[in-house]
């Protein structure tokens, strides 16, 4: 990987022309919203729009404005609690950059976009696509969806890509997010959700947290943390820098970026050495254990450290920790993820949670903390490039013919697997893909290596997008249609620990603005392609994704948004029809995975684990480093990462003033050994350096982080993205971009950057 | 409606992860839409993420109300100390200066003194306050002693607190460790847990791997 750096100029235009048109600008309270004593139209329970926990809350309306929030105190996840995202999540509505109507490129118009009549967006939309599926083939169309959006929409994009476009080309921004863990959680346990609810961490006697951020990234998490450590759980983090959920844990592991399989290796070492596994749970429920011990004999306790940059003894004490826990709980996230190897990663983690049984019981759990708003939902229902709805398999004949009798087509004309996100747009570089929609997916900010996906896109044919502001990447669109905020329309979310939450309807959209089903819906029309694309509202799709999910693994055949309003959501799986003998789940679903006893579609009674024996596997976890390591030229590791106050690419945080007032740039954090030794002090501009771009910000030296590493939260767009410096190189199965290690070099910039005089700090 | 005596409000410092979610929670409160009126800093960012949220801790005697020349510093009853009631407050700025915690705020531009007064619009009908109901941490706590007790074990509230001679008693209690001593002077000295401090900070990331001395 490694190779020379790049000698064309990698720097972003400063495109401030647009942003004086169409923002991002600051949206504070101010009318209405200040008015103290204000009687609110309506209060309508809904949940948050900002990560994966997906808080409940209660949105405050006033004449089609939503003026404020309301802790929703009876919802049991959060009661009440929520960050200041969540908020502050009401100022993004109503905003003084909203789109309001269709816009096509124009160079001469000011911003460089032109309003248009939607009605004639759409058609040109057509008739653009019509054009290059005729002239170089389906596939030649791609689509890139979201997992912010309601399972409804996902359900309605894998669709609309795969029976009305018939394009093998449609993925979705968790390819940036969610997926490791979902490849890592099917090989390992044959279905990929939380295996627990979070009231398991609560009695938890060890909570293991891997790469997860909690405090800034999944806030809420915090109080099950601390209420577990009330109560007398131990609490071991492992991070390369003291996050603030680190700050007061029992053992900090401060892993280097990239080594954390070598560190699961050691544990299961140590676990193994002195006897701390679960025989019993292993010989009943588990295969692949003798292979992966034999594979972790070379993982001492000395080559451990020596790989992770871990102490010895505080190897040994986590090992100790977990291998003599009576009960236990692991998550991790993006920390363990975003790897060229974040599916061994998990897998890894995982090895060390099967060894110890503790697994499917109460207190005894696992999971993934998800990021995205429906980073769960928006993974289950055919919007992944090799996916149908219920979790089904596009390659599976049996899943392709039930699936296209759900939508009244022939299985044959569906299409085959596609590429991943990024290969689409490395398809999308070479001309192999000449047309593309995306909505509620930011790829100029938010995808590795930012230069080359910029280039891409200004090769594209044609290029239209679906959002409600105009975000970085819609300013490379031809067509811009005006879709909807999380509060004009409703639908479900699937939330961290699987539970299906109703999302509410709490305004209208604005001028020519609509939702975004119809948008998809009335363009399928203007192709003449409207067949299954005539739903009526979002129950009705809900409806129809209930029978399409049925029998698959996420199945939600049982789910109704009645059932769902009644218990505060319902876990999948959730079956409509289980065979004779066998219980269907409870009025809230399956809660917990893996119980003793417990049935599944694929094992069918053979045990709790789904696979056809009921068995989980244990997989072999070499570890293998970084895709690009330090070396003399470039010598310190960059990992990039979130702020609490802001979401993803910040294309709805970094238009609400008092998040941005919060964190309003980003910094490059380091250690003052690795400041002092490049003569940068806290406040200086520094810039630093990778084989693809170069980037200048102010540093932020402090002690909680690694001398080695360098850190740039990466929700900023243009010259103060930390991807011109993160490195394309995927995981070979989950296809996860390495957002978490590169390789770089840092010194103190010569001057400010233009960017710094020339735009505010949210641009 | 008085506030329920019953419910009382905890701060455990030890818990705070800096999310500011109390803060932007403070600007929704309908008595002081748009100002927060918490104070939240961090003790060294240098050297730890800690900081510290401060909210009014509703003193018995208010050294704010008793410095203030104008009388415009009620506690009612229910021992809420109350915001400078706006015909009275000469924006002298006394208790700003006066009060030992730091909380008053002088609204330049309106002349007028504000500060926390609990959430009254929502405390006095029995909800929690803003800060409290939102706190992802719970570092801000509103409920009943007893719910407290049970949660929170290894911690005790107090609410005395020593200022040379002057002796301070707060309607607010801030959680300690069950066994510290009763005196605390400032609010970081309260901690639950020590924070991880520079020497061992610096220890985890310098030590070598091997084990032996860096
Ligand atoms: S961003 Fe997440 S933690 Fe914050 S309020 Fe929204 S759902 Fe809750
Ligand atoms: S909301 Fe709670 S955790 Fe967040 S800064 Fe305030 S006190 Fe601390
Ligand atoms: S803490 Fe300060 S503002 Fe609050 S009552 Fe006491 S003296 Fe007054």
């Amino acid at each position: 990987m490694n190779g020379p750096a790049r000698t064309t100029d990698t720097t972003p235009p400063l495109d401030r022309e647009t942003i004086g048109a169409f923002g991002p600008h600051l949206a504070y309270a101010k009318d209405g919203r200040l008015d103290t004593g204000i009687e609110p139209d309506k209060y309508v329970k809904t949940h948050c729009c900002f990560c994966g926990q997906q808080c409940g809350m209660q949105l405050k309306v006033k004449d089609n404005v939503v003026i404020g929030v309301e802790p929703w105190y009876e919802f049991p996840f959060n009661k009440g609690m929520m960050c200041p995202k969540g908020i502050k999540r009401y100022l993004q509505q109503a905003h003084p950059d909203r789109l309001l109507h269709a816009y096509a490129k124009d160079a001469g118009a000011t911003g460089g976009f032109r309003a248009m009549a939607y009605d004639a967006a759409i058609r040109q939309t057509a008739e653009a696509i019509d054009r290059i599926q005729s002239t170089h083939g389906n596939d030649a169309f791609a689509v890139l969806s979201g997992a912010s959006l309601t399972t409804e929409k996902t359900y309605v994009m894998g669709k609309f890509a795969h029976m009305c476009l018939r394009t093998a080309h449609i993925d979705y921004n968790g390819r940036l997010c969610m997926v490791s863990a979902a490849a890592g959680n099917k090989k390992a346990f044959g279905i990929d959700r939380a295996a627990n609810p979070w009231e398991d961490i609560l009695g938890a006697g060890v909570i293991l947290v891997s790469g997860a951020n909690i405090a800034e990234c999944a806030p809420i998490t915090t109080n099950y943390v601390w209420q577990a450590r009330e109560q007398g759980a131990k609490v071991i983090v492992v991070d390369p820098r003291i996050t603030p959920i680190a700050r007061t844990c029992d053992l900090f592991l401060p892993v280097k970026p990239g080594r954390d399989t070598a560190l699961f290796n050691g544990i299961l070492h140590l676990m193994i050495e002195h006897d701390w596994i679960d025989h019993a749970f292993l010989e009943q429920h588990t295969v692949g254990f003798e292979a992966v011990a034999a594979s972790v004999r070379e993982w001492t306790p000395q080559r451990t450290a020596e790989v992770t940059g871990i102490a010895v003894k505080s190897i040994q004490q986590a090992a100790e920790w977990w291998g003599t826990a009576e009960t236990s709980f692991l998550c991790h996230a993006r920390g363990l993820e975003h790897h060229s190897n974040g599916v061994k990663n998990v897998m890894s983690a995982i090895n060390i949670v099967l060894a110890s049984g503790r697994i499917g019981r109460p207190n005894c759990g696992y999971a993934t903390i998800t990021g995205q708003g429906n980073g769960q939902g928006g993974r289950e229902h055919g919007q992944k490039c090799d996916q149908l709805p219920g979790g089904r398999d596009l390659a599976n004949p049996e899943h392709r013919e039930y699936v296209a009798g759900v939508w009244g087509m022939d299985p044959a004309a569906l299409p085959q697997p596609g590429v991943d996100a990024y290969e689409i747009i490395r398809k999308i570089d070479t001309g192999e893909i000449k047309g593309l929609l995306s909505l509620c997916f930011n790829p100029v900010v938010s995808l590795p290596d930012s230069h080359f996906v910029r280039q891409a896109l200004e090769k594209l044919d044609f290029y239209v997008v679906i959002d409600f502001f105009l975000s970085e990447s819609a300013r490379y669109a031809h067509i811009v249609l005006p879709g909807s905020l999380h509060e004009e329309d409703e639908g479900t979310v699937t939330q961290t620990e699987g539970r299906v939450v109703r999302i509410n309807k709490a305004v209208e959209c604005p001028g020519e603005a609509r939702p975004d089903w119809q948008i998809i819906q009335d363009i399928a029309k203007a192709l003449g392609r409207e067949q299954g694309l005539t739903f009526e509202s979002p129950r009705e799709m809900f409806e129809e994704l209930r029978v399409a999910s049925k029998g698959g693994i996420a199945d939600y055949s049982g789910i109704s948004y009645e059932r769902i309003e009644e218990h505060y959501g319902v876990f999948w799986p959730c079956p409509s029809d289980v065979p004779d003998g066998v219980p269907l789940p409870g009025p809230q679903g399956t809660v917990r995975l893996f119980e003793p006893g417990s049935w599944n579609p694929v094992a069918r009674g053979a045990g709790p684990f789904y696979f056809p024996d009921g068995k989980a596997r244990l997989n072999v976890t070499p570890y293998v480093g970084p895709a690009e390591d330090v070396d003399e030229e470039f010598p310190i590791i960059l990992t990039t990462g979130r702020v609490v106050s802001q979401f993803l690419s910040g294309n709805q945080t970094r238009r609400i003033g008092p998040l941005v007032d919060h964190c309003p740039e980003p910094r490059i954090e380091m250690h003052p050994r690795l400041a002092a030794r490049l003569g940068i002090a806290d406040g200086d501009w520094a810039t630093a350096e990778s084989r693809r771009g170069h980037c200048t910000l102010r540093a932020s030296v402090v002690t909680t982080i690694r001398p080695d590493t360098v850190f740039i939260p990466y929700h900023w767009p243009g010259r103060k993205s930390a991807n011109q410096l993160t490195i394309a190189a995927q995981d070979p199965i989950s296809k996860i971009p390495e957002y978490k290690v590169c390789a770089v070099r840092v010194r103190k910039a010569d001057a400010p950057p233009e960017y710094a005089a020339a735009l505010e700090p949210q641009q | 409606m008085p506030v329920p005596d019953a419910l009382e409000f905890f701060i455990d410092p030890g818990r705070c992860i800096g999310c500011q979610a109390c803060i932007q929670a403070c600007t929704e409160c309908d008595t002081h839409k748009g100002q927060s009126m918490i104070q939240l800093d961090y003790v060294d960012r240098a050297h730890s993420t800690q900081t510290v949220p401060v909210v009014c801790l509703h003193c018995d005697s208010p050294t704010c109300a008793e410095v203030c020349p104008a009388d415009a510093i009620k506690r009612t009853e229910d021992g809420i100390v109350q915001t400078a009631r706006k015909p009275r407050c000469i924006a002298c700025n006394n208790c700003v200066l006066a009060c030992p915690f730091g909380v008053p705020k002088m609204q330049t531009k309106m002349n007028l003194m504000m500060k926390c007064d609990m959430c009254y619009d929502r405390t006095s009908v029995g909800l929690k306050p803003w800060c409290a109901s939102a706190c992802p941490s719970q570092a801000l706590a509103f409920g009943t002693r007893e719910e407290m007790a049970r949660l929170r074990p290894h911690a005790k509230p107090v609410n005395t607190f020593q200022f040379g001679r002057q002796t301070i008693r707060t309607k607010v209690n801030i959680m300690v460790p069950r066994d510290a001593p009763t005196d605390i002077v400032d609010v970081t000295a309260s901690m639950h847990e020590p924070t991880i401090g520079r020497e061992i900070l610096d220890d985890v990331f310098m030590e070598r791997p091997d084990g032996g001395d860096a």
